[in-house]
């Protein structure tokens, strides 16, 4: 079966439903109308954009330029989890937390199924080396910035109680214990609940993806199964990496709650 | 047996201060709010950032694992956390004995920490500090929100825990009448100094 071409007549005919959204919100003050229309827009740019890099990295299959498109997928998402937080850690640590939880965790669950699991030759190759790095990034992601801003806040109104057991002769880990569980749970709790739910009531999209791009069902279903539990994987470690260093950083060597390493960023 | 002693200490643009209480001595801190009182006790247990030197005894603050340090030198905050739902879990270790020296008996560890008055809280986390055991104590307005008698038992249990165990106590008090009662020395922190009180 042929995938049947799209034209651009065909997307304007569903951007006008997006624009009629956008007009009811306005009409509503809802206050979102024009973050739909900026959001949609750079759908737009951002896809065609980057439908022309992928088939320039198909077409060359280098490396190099592949590595270079994985670390600014990376940079991306790190940018993405900062923009979240409403209490960022100051300086560097701000930006290379998430990210470097991200990178760990992202890349490596990535190789894994590249090299062992998938294996295509060679096993960078980029129709697979890329979709399966962006699914992961993009998962992980939200997992990090949403238990990052739950440890953050959750360290900032328990600063009391923190403190009082710092009092009792607690360590850094104990008196933040249940800070760092919930922040660590209500990050996971996305993809969880997505494996739960996949087929049932959501089609996941990639395997969407793949059945209208003519795969027989079975074949999608098992890269789903393959892409869910990879997307677990790497979500569920970035969260534990990211939320740990996190909690380690709010204390300094002498177990002092240090919440002055958090700038709150007002909000807009 | 050990005395606490500070020198030089300094935390935001208070100090620097130095003194010396003997073991099983009582030194009371007064002074107008906002001149640092609360900031000296969190320096001294090590839970603010601060210049200058803390001992007890023989032992220099920064070379005992910070968590020892505040279980030796034990702040009690004049507000207290509770994170537990009920009192329980708060007070391991405690026994009737201790309770009843403050008025509470054993039903007191089924209550609800939300249902607590202020000057429960503040007898509640005396008992929980004195479970420690610890060898120096640094008391933050511990009767503020109490009744006569109530102070008075305060100041009982904790004179009774320093002659038997011989920690010195750091008390941070406005009330002349109790200053008079409980203290050997009395101090003002005014202007981010340390003076001696006569009389």
């Amino acid at each position: 079966m042929k995938v049947i071409p799209l034209s651009p007549p065909d997307l304007a005919v569903v951007s006008l439903l997006v624009i009629a959204l956008a007009g009811l919100s306005a009409a509503m003050g809802l206050g979102v109308a024009r973050r739909i229309l900026v959001a949609a827009s750079r759908t737009v740019v951002q896809l065609l954009l980057i439908g022309m890099v992928l088939k320039a990295l198909f077409a060359t299959a280098h490396v190099g330029l592949i590595a270079v498109v994985a670390l600014v997928m990376l940079a991306a998402a790190g940018q993405e989890v900062i923009a979240r937080q409403t209490r960022r850690y100051s300086g560097w640590w701000g930006y290379g937390l998430g990210t470097g939880a991200m990178f760990v965790s992202s890349f490596a669950v990535a190789i894994i199924a590249l090299a062992v699991v998938i294996g295509p030759q060679p096993w960078y190759a980029p129709q697979y080396a890329i979709p399966l790095l962006g699914m992961l990034l993009g998962n992980t992601m939200n997992g990090v910035a949403l238990g990052l801003e739950r440890l953050t806040q959750g360290a900032w109104q328990g600063r009391s109680i923190i403190e009082q057991r710092l009092m009792l002769g607690y360590g850094r880990s104990e008196a933040l214990h249940d800070v760092k569980r919930e922040a660590m749970r209500l990050g996971m709790i996305p993809v969880i609940n997505s494996m739960a739910a996949a087929g049932l009531v959501s089609l996941p999209g990639m395997m969407t993806g793949q059945i209208l791009a003519g795969s027989a069902p079975m074949m999608a279903v098992k890269y789903q199964i393959l892409i869910m539990f990879l997307i677990t994987a790497g979500t569920g470690f970035g969260i534990v990496a990211a939320v740990s260093l996190g909690a380690r950083r709010l204390f300094d060597e002498r177990h002092r709650l240090r919440l002055d390493r958090l700038t709150a960023v007002p909000l807009d | 047996m050990a005395q606490l002693r500070f020198e030089g200490l300094e935390f935001h643009d208070v100090g620097p201060l130095s003194l010396l209480v003997e073991p099983g001595e009582c030194v009371c801190i007064s002074g107008p709010s906002g001149a640092g009182k609360t900031l000296m006790l969190r320096a001294i247990t090590d839970l603010d950032q601060h210049q200058g030197n803390v001992w007890l005894g023989d032992d220099l603050c920064e070379s005992i694992d910070a968590p020892t340090w505040r279980r030796w030198v034990a702040l009690l905050p004049a507000e207290s956390g509770w994170w537990n739902d009920i009192v329980g879990p708060h007070l391991e270790g405690v026994g009737q004995n201790e309770l009843a020296q403050l008025g509470f008996d054993v039903d007191v560890m089924g209550w609800s920490v939300d249902r607590l008055s202020t000057g429960e809280k503040q007898r509640l986390a005396l008992i929980r500090l004195l479970a420690q055991k610890p060898k120096a104590l640094l008391l933050d307005e511990p009767t503020a929100a109490l009744d006569e008698q109530n102070t008075q038992q305060v100041e009982k249990v904790v004179e009774e825990y320093c002659d038997r165990t011989a920690a010195p106590v750091v008390w941070i008090s406005h009330d002349t009448q109790q200053i008079k009662r409980i203290a050997g020395r009395c101090l003002r922190l005014s202007d981010g100094q340390l003076l001696g009180v006569s009389g």
